[in-house]
């Protein structure tokens, strides 16, 4: 999933002040997943905005609405009925929700109010980490199922570095070592010989030159 | 300018090499350079320049080689995949050996949050494999990476890093191997005290026959300290200083410990003289170049070889 975080209240308070009714937008999927943007969160962002208008005596109208999906357009386009009753959207949807929401209803601000992280899992109660950059060209047989583009410090498709220490990262003690957990992996498999060959450099042109990527299925398109 | 590495020209003579680091000064200082090279002359066959290491910004590794170059002296380009891409990377090799530098050691580097600019982004384009695998391909082929010809192909001898002593074991020998593949014709290893450590993976190494395909110097740093090798055991990545060498530190008085860090630093060289398919020494005096004169003389590693240029 993606994960994302709330941006501080006083950031969020200082993008609104200009606007006087306001909708919250939250988004039932992964960002309600890392309790960040479902409808739990966005009902106490609604809640403590609408105290914080009392408190300064401002002229406030904050509602909230919360959506399954803020990154596909069918679910957005419903919000057609409602949104002209608003100066501005805050969405507490992921960059890709902030973005498809503001592309769809173009004549309105769409503000941020969450900072968008990472793709990663729910490793425990309130843990996420980040596993996976979307590089395009999945690597992860080769490495036993751990992915040291995104959690080796160095991105090393060939590593270990010499700052491995009792199996952590020299950048943070807490983390483990990536070229570790493949080693280990891959140990447990026998495939050690995996780790024999050079991965040569990476082409990153999918992923980084021709500007934003995309997928079209012709298969999947009506 | 240079026709040939002195490095490469005393390993193929079959000499024991010495080599030292000389760090770049942090501003745009070359009177610093040439200070550090003159301490250096005559007692070591090549000059490793360290390219802003850990993470803190200094002169360039590459101007700082073109200045030792200048002096006469035959300097090792340390070249980091912290901070350029593969197009930067390509262009420097290009540059450098187009100045007469003739050797290069590729490195991953420290990371970014080590040093004065923990905000940079890390590039990591390329990694030292990789960055050894794009260099040889120039030397050797004649075209960088991609397959595109070069006007003319850089002259370099290459280098890798090894540590003997990170973890896991297995996976060093695994990785080394992979650097003589990828084109590694020398290693510079972290500084040994664990002499143990480095025997046994000395001898995983030789189970592979490794030693055979590579040239492989041991890296030695001379302690000025107790608390110097206190800070390097518990703070520097990579690093393993056994108790029995730090009591000994701790066991002389403060105005003697350079001293005893010197003796060390010759004993451990005379031991690692003995160890099978060691070709040579890396001495490692950091910001204390004017240790290393004592240490060679020391560790009768003098004089140096010197062959007609040709």
């Amino acid at each position: 999933m993606i994960t994302a975080e709330q941006k501080p209240i006083d950031e969020i308070r200082e993008m609104i002040e200009p606007y006087e009714k306001i909708l919250l937008l939250g988004c039932d999927s992964c960002v309600a997943e890392c309790a960040a943007g479902g409808e739990k969160e966005t009902a106490m962002l609604a809640s403590t905005l609408r105290m914080s208008a009392k408190m300064d005596e401002k002229k406030a109208l904050i509602q909230e609405k919360t959506v399954d999906r803020q990154c596909v357009k069918d679910f957005i386009l419903p919000l057609a009925e409602i949104i002209d009753r608003y100066d501005a959207v805050l969405s507490l949807g992921c960059g890709a929700g902030v973005q498809a929401v503001a592309e769809i209803f173009s004549e309105i601000p769409i503000i941020p109010a969450l900072n968008t992280e990472f793709i990663g899992e729910t490793r425990d109660q309130g843990y996420w980490v980040e596993n996976c950059i979307g590089c395009g060209d999945c690597m992860l047989y080769y490495f036993g199922g751990v992915c040291p583009l995104t959690r080796c410090a160095k991105s090393l498709l060939n590593g270990p570095c010499g700052g491995s220490k009792d199996g952590k990262c020299e950048v943070d003690p807490e983390v483990p070592c990536a070229w570790q957990l493949i080693f280990e992996r891959l140990s447990r498999f026998n495939a050690l010989d995996r780790l024999e060959k050079i991965y040569p450099p990476k082409d990153w042109s999918e992923k980084q030159g021709l500007g934003p990527r995309k997928i079209i299925r012709e298969d999947q398109q009506l | 300018m240079r026709a040939m590495s002195q490095l490469k020209r005393v390993l193929d003579n079959g000499d024991m090499a010495v080599t030292a680091e000389c760090g770049p000064p942090k501003g745009a200082d070359s009177e610093a350079i040439f200070k550090k090279a003159e301490l250096l002359r005559g007692k070591v066959d090549a000059i490793n320049v360290t390219d802003n290491q850990t993470a803190i910004v200094r002169m360039s590794s590459l101007s700082a080689c073109s200045l030792l170059i200048s002096a006469g002296l035959d300097p090792v380009l340390q070249v980091v995949v912290r901070d350029r891409n593969r197009i930067a990377l390509q262009s420097d090799i290009l540059g450098a050996s187009a100045m007469g530098i003739r050797n290069i050691l590729c490195l991953s580097g420290d990371h970014q949050s080590f040093g004065n600019q923990p905000e940079a982004m890390g590039v990591f384009d390329l990694d030292s494999i990789q960055l050894m695998q794009v260099t040889k391909t120039m030397r050797d082929k004649g075209t960088i990476w991609g397959g595109d010809p070069l006007t003319k192909a850089p002259e370099l001898f290459i280098g890798a890093v090894a540590n003997p002593f990170a973890d896991p074991l297995e996976l060093r020998i695994i990785r080394l191997a992979k650097k003589i593949s990828a084109g590694a014709n020398f290693i510079q290893t972290q500084c040994v005290y664990n002499l143990d450590r480095f025997e046994e993976w000395m001898n995983m190494a030789r189970d592979r026959g490794l030693p055979d395909q590579v040239s492989i110097l041991a890296g030695v740093t001379p302690l000025k300290s107790s608390r110097m090798a206190q800070y390097m055991r518990d703070r520097v990545s990579g690093i393993d200083i056994p108790d029995e060498l730090m009591n000994r530190m701790q066991g002389v008085p403060k105005n003697r410990q350079r001293q005893e860090g010197i003796n060390i630093c010759v004993e451990t060289i005379q031991r690692l003289k003995e160890v099978q398919g060691i070709r040579g020494f890396h001495i490692m005096a950091i910001e204390w170049e004017e240790a290393v004169g004592e240490i060679v003389e020391r560790a009768d590693l003098l004089p140096r070889p010197s062959y007609d240029q040709g």
